[in-house]
């Protein structure tokens, strides 16, 4: 399970300072300059809709980031990271269905009960490893799934609209749809910000290390459980502020967020941006919904044309479309 | 009592259904290592295939028939033309890789079949309910799914335990490189595994055709049961997913027929009502859970590999 993945640790860890033209800094910081010129675009052509499907990127972006932090950097292989994309959101909806629409208290709450979801899933899950690992961590998502269908107060099956975005109190109005994206887009920076000053400290090395080889890291005295679990809960939250951002963004929240192919897509979002690498989530969420949306205003049947997509990274592309841009090739 | 009987009947039909489609999950994954997500999407095809050809042919068990081998020769030909190229790659390739091949099946179906779903009406003689014990009327479509899944999982048996395919078959979910070290075309052995695991799943769907709509996506949902069922008894462990799968089909059954009137007792209606089936729902996940935190490698382990 883990040997295959160890190409990208090597790599970042021989990687010479890379020249400010390599293909992955020039991509990398094309996909940032049109991030941040999508409002813009949006403004000056009244094309919103370009915005709000933008949006959408940087909160699923934001989403595959941090299930980068726990499958490519930690090799722990998440099957249910959906399911905090929908606590988070069904934090923000429940609270502001029961008259609570401070975003000072959905906010916290939402990365709070993630955090915590995901301290119990990991405590348990974190026993397993392998594919039992993936299997354990869907059980978990599909629980949660069934919980939300089960709360008849909150729509149950048929989902949760929610009238008021998150108000904090004058500071930054979230109906600005342009502040909204500008939020999304600072918090996704600083999310990336975030996993790469967690991944070159002594905690991130602990965490690369368990994933090459765990037994050694044990040896040399390194809790390596305990290092993981911190790891997955740190990613738990973030993929929790990345739900309520989601409840935000459409104003509803349903369990169809937490359905396990949600899950599917945010690990095909990070193995096809390029597993283990700080932007490779952006550029992948950015290519798949790209990809869906634009195939889908083409055709009929856009999956017929995005399904073999996928299937021709899996096979021939080593290390997503950052592994391609670094010239990875695999026969 | 006699409606407990009629459950657990259902229980078991559910479990037999959920064998055939974990028995194809679990040999391709003990053999050729190869998690399959669009395991599934065979189960979908099958159905279809069912409903098509029995409404060709006119006839339920001949379109049941012809579906089974379609089902067979789409996986063999789905094996050699995608799936051969993902073995010996890393479990998340193969999401990635069938994951996309779930897509392009669901928007195939819906190109080839249209949105809207299918029904595969029954014969009359099936539409029946036979008396199996006094005062216990059970329909006779349910018992033939339950006899003809256990005569298939008997064959399946004997196929494995008894024939020279099964011989390979286990050696390779033993020992891969051995096998292949003593000159066996393991390029075939997998092709006809995949196929065998594929037929399994179509024959699933045929039989389950005319109790739900054939409808796209039906496979996303057991494909996860199915997963928890080769999880509980160990991955590569047929045996294991025969026991998984009697497992959890009766939980699931009996939790959504009693769990609500169980509540009921110490919680208001209204609460037991919703609290119920979304409980028993979660019930098979929290055992699979507690098993892999008990067991980490399942009820029936296969030898390690």
């Amino acid at each position: 399970m883990t040997a295959p993945l160890d190409t990208s640790l090597d790599s970042a860890l021989k990687a010479a300072p890379e020249s400010w033209l390599a293909p992955r800094t020039v991509v990398t910081g094309m996909l940032l300059t049109v991030l941040a010129l999508v409002p813009a675009y949006a403004g000056l052509t009244g094309r919103i809709f370009v915005m709000i499907f933008f949006t959408r990127v940087l909160i699923q972006a934001l989403g595959a980031v941090s299930l980068n932090l726990i499958m490519g950097y930690g090799g722990m292989v998440s099957f249910g990271h959906a399911a905090y994309l929908g606590i988070g959101g069904y934090a923000v909806g429940i609270l502001a269905k029961e008259g609570i629409a401070s975003g000072f208290v959905q906010w916290p709450v939402a990365i709070a009960v993630s955090a915590l979801f995901a301290l119990g899933v990991g405590a348990l899950s974190l026993r397993t490893r392998g594919v039992y690992f993936i299997m354990i961590t869907l059980a978990f998502a599909q629980m949660i799934y069934y919980v939300t269908i089960g709360l008849d107060r909150y729509g149950g099956d048929d989902g949760l609209t929610i009238y008021r975005r998150s108000q904090f109190g004058g500071l930054i109005d979230l109906e600005n749809k342009m502040l909204f994206y500008y939020l999304c887009f600072a918090l996704l920076i600083a999310a990336v910000y975030l996993v790469a000053r967690l991944i070159n400290s002594r905690f991130g090395l602990a965490i690369r290390g368990a994933r090459s080889n765990d037994r050694r890291m044990l040896a040399i005295g390194y809790p390596t459980f305990r290092y993981k679990l911190v790891c997955f809960v740190i990613a738990g939250a973030l993929c929790g502020l990345a739900g309520a951002l989601l409840a935000n963004h459409t104003n509803f929240i349903s369990p169809a967020l937490m359905h396990w192919t949600r899950s599917g897509d945010l690990i095909v979002m990070v193995v096809l941006g390029g597993l283990g690498s700080l932007f490779g989530p952006v550029i992948g969420a950015a290519t798949f919904l790209l990809l869906e949306e634009g195939l889908s205003r083409l055709t009929e049947y856009p999956d017929l044309i995005l399904g073999p997509v996928l299937l021709l990274v899996a096979v021939y592309v080593n290390g997503g479309i950052e592994g391609l841009l670094e010239g990875r090739r695999r026969g | 009592m006699l409606y407990f009987i009629e459950q657990c009947l259902n229980g078991v039909q559910l479990g037999m259904l959920l064998f055939l489609l974990a028995a194809g999950l679990t040999l391709v994954f003990g053999i050729m290592d190869l998690v399959n997500l669009a395991h599934g999407s065979l189960y979908m095809l099958g159905a279809y295939f069912a409903a098509t050809f029995a409404a060709w042919t006119g006839s339920f068990v001949v379109g049941v028939v012809l579906a089974l081998v379609a089902s067979l020769a789409a996986g063999m030909a789905l094996e050699v033309v995608a799936i051969r190229r993902l073995y010996g790659r890393n479990h998340l390739d193969h999401v990635l890789g069938t994951f996309g091949l779930l897509l392009f099946f669901n928007e195939l179906v819906r190109l080839i079949w249209g949105p809207a779903g299918m029904s595969l009406p029954l014969p009359p003689q099936m539409l029946a309910a036979v008396q199996i014990i006094p005062g216990v009327y059970y329909p006779v479509y349910r018992l033939v799914i339950i006899l003809a899944t256990l005569a298939v999982a008997l064959l399946l048996y004997v196929a494995v335990m008894r024939t020279r395919l099964g011989m390979l078959i286990r050696a390779g979910a033993s020992n891969r490189e051995m096998v292949g070290a003593l000159g066996v075309n393991i390029k075939l052995l997998y092709t006809l595994v995949f196929g065998l695991g594929a037929a399994l799943a179509g024959f699933a769907g045929a039989m389950q055709a005319p109790i739900l709509t054939v409808q796209i996506g039906m496979g996303e949902n057991i494909l996860i049961l199915a997963f928890v069922v080769i999880v509980i008894g160990g991955i590569g462990s047929i045996r294991g997913a025969f026991v998984a799968a009697i497992i959890v089909g009766l939980i699931d059954t009996i939790g959504r027929a009693f769990l609500p009137d169980m509540l009921h007792l110490v919680l208001s209606t209204n609460a037991a009502h919703t609290l119920g089936p979304a409980l028993s729902s979660m019930s098979i996940y929290m055992l699979m859970a507690a098993i892999l935190v008990f067991r980490p490698e399942g009820l029936f382990p296969a030898a390690s590999r």
